[in-house]
């Protein structure tokens, strides 16, 4: 869907952004994720060309952005900022409609479109005609992404999308963010400094430093197959938690112990986090919780201390 | 107050036909103006804002508008521009551009850089962000120097009057030069108020919402349009010549009134500043001008003086008048300044202005070689005596006698001086004697009559044709009237007189005002 090839930008002498190469496969989250300063934002604003590459190609769905209209490019794909950009002189619903109305949508479609997404987001409608400033932070940020979902474009462009938020608020849009479903059809670049947030939200991960990329892969792969020092030290901080959010219960699927389940009980799939089930163990009566492989039908009963044990059994032997 | 005076209501009454054409004139001046700077000054701070190199060289530029005396930009503009409506504007124009450009600029350029990047990232072309990001976040600073511009131009647009463009500049200025109060508060009061009106409409606009700036914008255009329509370029000169005359000549019985009293002299008129009245006569722009007959650019400029053959410009003798408690303190005063007395004939005179005027020295160097000439010059004493304040009015010859008596007083005394030279209008020198901020200064026994003692026609009558018996009169009628003394004239008549250029008027043979009327009556 996305291909970077040797993409470079130099500030004068400043080398941003130098000789990177990257692919995005349709659907796919995947954060570049750094320190200030190391380029990750840069090779963004690249894709949309808001920054001009000073060397190298960036291929989306086969063509290449710089051979197309810049405005054309932009409205093809969605842009949410750190500080939303929302226009303080528009409505929350005229924002929403910035590029529908680029696009010269009729007003029926706007209108609809626009109550679908605000529904979606959990916006309250009577937000609908107030200003920006009225709305609380995590309330802007939704009405950014919905300004960004709003002409249901195939890629989209976060820059540290929660970077302004509190961190209760921002754990929950994130949550809100992993459930909404438009995002899951959506080939999705996001820019931030925050590890958890990297791993609780990509599909992959570029991990940058000094224009560079360090190391691309999977949470686990950065984790477990560390390239180097560099991947290992900016990982070293609540490593535990984020082995949590990295594993899945489909990688310890096997280490697990087989106990059948009574059919009552509630399944969940296979594909979630460690993370994930520890936090439905916790939050429940039973102290254990189903889960189900479809590729094979097995279900299985999981108790903390089990999911535990194979977890530390896991640990073990990846990382040797 | 005096039973021969009006009240200030009853003198707008009077004069209300006027005084409604004249702030029209104002309101009219104000907003072409305006309208102008706004089209010029709105896309370069555009320009300027997103392309910031130029911004130091363009602010810098509209900041040294900004910074020339108004009168001396109106001066500049004359050879290029003429006289009337064209270089009044122009010049409002250029006072109005610093602030509309500026705002622009700090107004642009304070958009939040998030909400700019925004509109690029959503697709937005240039055009599109300017219009519908930029400018509408930008619209309540630019509003603030649209009314920071209207208000100066406000202000500004009383002085083009001084250069026959009309407005209410024409009663304070006239009402300066003929020590009419009520004149004066005609022009200032309704001046005063529009500044405030307008400043209170814009600041209304500036605070209503930005939904309604939307709409805002596109009737702002509109109502600048019609307000600026409310001035009517001067309709192309009717009749043969065109005559520029003081505010104060036009207001004075020796001046506009007695020539159509007396001669009945119908000529097209325009009101312009004394500064610029005889530059404007030699481009050409004017033909006939309201003079002094002992002026230096009488030389200068080519002009002849046409011969007051109805006797209507009693004598202007100069001499100098001294408050009397001054007289007392400063005992040998009076014979220093008569050392003077009598020196000084019109073509002395005449020629010390054309130094002055034209060949631009010094009013010191002319009046130190004048008193060399005449072995009148001493080395100053240094004395410390007390201190004489001299003031003088506000044009060359005057400089030149209240140097002259400086040089006498340093010579002949022990006093010291303090020259306060420059005090505008008759009115403004007069008051700082009558308020004992200033010791004497040079005044002319028809001004006196004329404009301190305000004498009645039948008066004048008797008294006109006799330089002796005005300036008996006036020595008189200060001496009760106000505690002044009158002392003995320096010798030339600076009396008022029509000029012309010399060429013209020995073309169309006109050598006296008689003449004038009858070509001007001539089909």
């Amino acid at each position: 869907m996305i291909e970077v090839e040797n993409l470079s930008k130099h500030f004068g002498k400043v080398r941003a952004v130098d000789g990177i190469s990257f692919e995005v496969k349709e659907g796919e989250n995947l954060i570049l994720l750094g320190t200030s300063g190391c380029g990750k934002t840069t090779t963004l604003k690249m894709i949309n060309r808001l920054i001009e590459p000073t060397k190298g190609k960036i291929i989306v769905n086969g063509k290449n952005v710089t051979e197309q209209q810049p405005e054309e490019l932009r409205r093809s794909m969605g842009y949410v900022l750190q500080n939303t950009g929302l226009f303080p002189h528009y409505t929350v619903a005229e924002n929403i409609a910035i590029v529908p109305q680029l696009l010269k949508w009729d007003k029926k479609r706007i209108a609809d479109r626009t109550i679908e997404l605000m529904d979606k987001l959990h916006l309250d409608h009577k937000y609908l005609n107030v200003f920006p400033e009225q709305l609380s932070g995590g309330q802007q940020q939704r009405v950014g992404l919905a300004r960004a979902l709003m002409a249901d474009p195939p890629v989209l462009l976060m820059d540290e999308p929660f970077g302004a938020l509190d961190p209760v608020t921002r754990f929950n849009i994130r949550k809100e963010f992993i459930e909404l479903d438009e995002l899951k059809r959506k080939t999705i670049i996001m820019v931030t400094h925050d590890v958890q947030e990297a791993f609780e939200l990509g599909d992959r991960i570029c991990l940058m430093d000094n224009g560079k990329i360090m190391q691309a892969g999977t949470p686990a792969e950065l984790l477990f197959k560390p390239s180097g020092s560099f991947v290992r030290g900016f990982l070293k901080e609540q490593r535990l938690q984020l082995e949590f959010k990295a594993v899945k219960l489909n990688d310890i699927w096997d280490l697990l112990p087989s106990i059948k389940t009574r059919s009552s009980k509630e399944a969940i799939h296979c594909n979630c986090t460690v993370w994930e089930t520890l936090e439905i163990i916790t939050s429940g009566k039973e102290n254990a919780v189903a889960a189900t492989n479809p590729v094979n039908g097995e279900t299985k009963t999981i108790t903390f201390t089990q999911l535990m044990s194979t977890f530390y059994q896991y640990q073990n032997s990846e990382a040797v | 107050m005096n039973e021969g005076q009006q009240t200030l209501l009853d003198f707008m009454r009077q004069e209300s036909g006027k005084l409604a054409s004249q702030t029209l004139t104002h309101i009219g001046l104000t907003f072409i103006s305006l309208l102008i700077a706004i089209a010029i000054g709105l896309p370069l701070g555009i320009l300027i804002a997103h392309k910031r190199k130029l911004s130091g060289g363009v602010l810098g530029i509209a900041g040294v508008f900004q910074t020339i005396p108004s009168i001396a930009l109106l001066g500049f503009l004359i050879p290029v521009l003429g006289i009337g409506a064209k270089p009044a504007i122009f010049a409002l124009l250029l006072y109005a551009l610093l602030p509309i450009i500026r705002n622009t600029y700090t107004g642009i350029t304070g958009v939040d850089a998030t909400i700019k990047e925004a509109a690029r990232g959503m697709g937005m072309s240039y055009s599109q962000i300017l219009f519908k990001v930029e400018l509408p976040l930008a619209m309540p600073v630019i509003l603030a120097g649209i009314r920071t511009a209207t208000v100066i131009n406000v202000g500004v647009a009383t002085l083009a009057s001084l250069i026959a463009a009309g407005g209410l500049g024409e009663f304070i200025f006239g009402g300066i030069s003929l020590n009419n109060t009520n004149m004066i508060l005609a022009g200032a009061i309704p001046a005063a108020l529009l500044a405030i009106v307008f400043d209170f409409l814009l600041s209304k606009v500036q605070n209503i919402n930005f939904k309604k700036v939307r709409t805002g914008i596109k009737v702002m255009p509109v109502v600048l349009l019609v307000l600026a329509c409310f001035y009517f370029i001067p309709s192309a000169y009717a009749g043969k010549l065109i005559a520029g005359f003081t505010p104060e000549f036009m207001g004075r019985r020796d001046g506009d009134l007695g020539l159509r009293d007396k001669y009945r002299l119908k000529i097209h008129t325009v009101v312009i500043s004394d500064a610029v009245m005889y530059k404007a006569a030699y481009e050409k722009h004017l033909d006939v001008i309201s003079g002094y007959s002992t002026d230096g650019r009488l030389r200068a400029f080519g002009l002849v003086v046409l011969q007051d053959d109805k006797n209507i410009f009693p004598p202007y003798y100069a001499a100098p008048i001294v408050s009397a408690e001054a007289l007392k303190k400063f005992p040998q005063l009076e014979s220093t300044l008569d050392i003077l007395a009598g020196k000084i004939d019109d073509s002395t005179m005449t020629s010390l202005n054309y130094k002055v005027d034209y060949l631009h020295q010094s009013p010191q160097k002319v009046a130190m070689d004048f008193l060399v000439a005449k072995g009148l010059y001493k080395e100053p004493r240094n004395g410390n005596g007390g201190t004489v304040r001299i003031g003088s009015k506000i044009f060359g010859e005057q400089y030149i006698l209240a140097e002259m008596y400086a040089m006498l007083i340093k010579g002949y005394t022990d006093y010291d001086v303090s020259t306060k030279t420059g005090l505008g209008g008759t009115q403004i020198c007069f008051g700082a004697l009558k308020n004992n901020q200033i010791d004497v200064y040079p005044e002319y026994t028809g001004t006196g009559l004329l404009v301190m003692l305000q004498v009645k026609p039948q008066m004048l009558d008797s008294l006109v044709l006799d330089k002796d018996k005005v300036y008996n009169y006036v020595r008189q009628e200060f001496k009760t009237k106000y505690d002044i003394q009158w002392l003995k004239p320096i010798g030339f008549n600076n009396t008022y007189a029509l000029m012309m250029r010399r060429s013209e008027a020995k073309n169309l043979n006109i050598k006296t005002i008689s003449d004038l009327k009858r070509y001007l009556e001539k089909k």
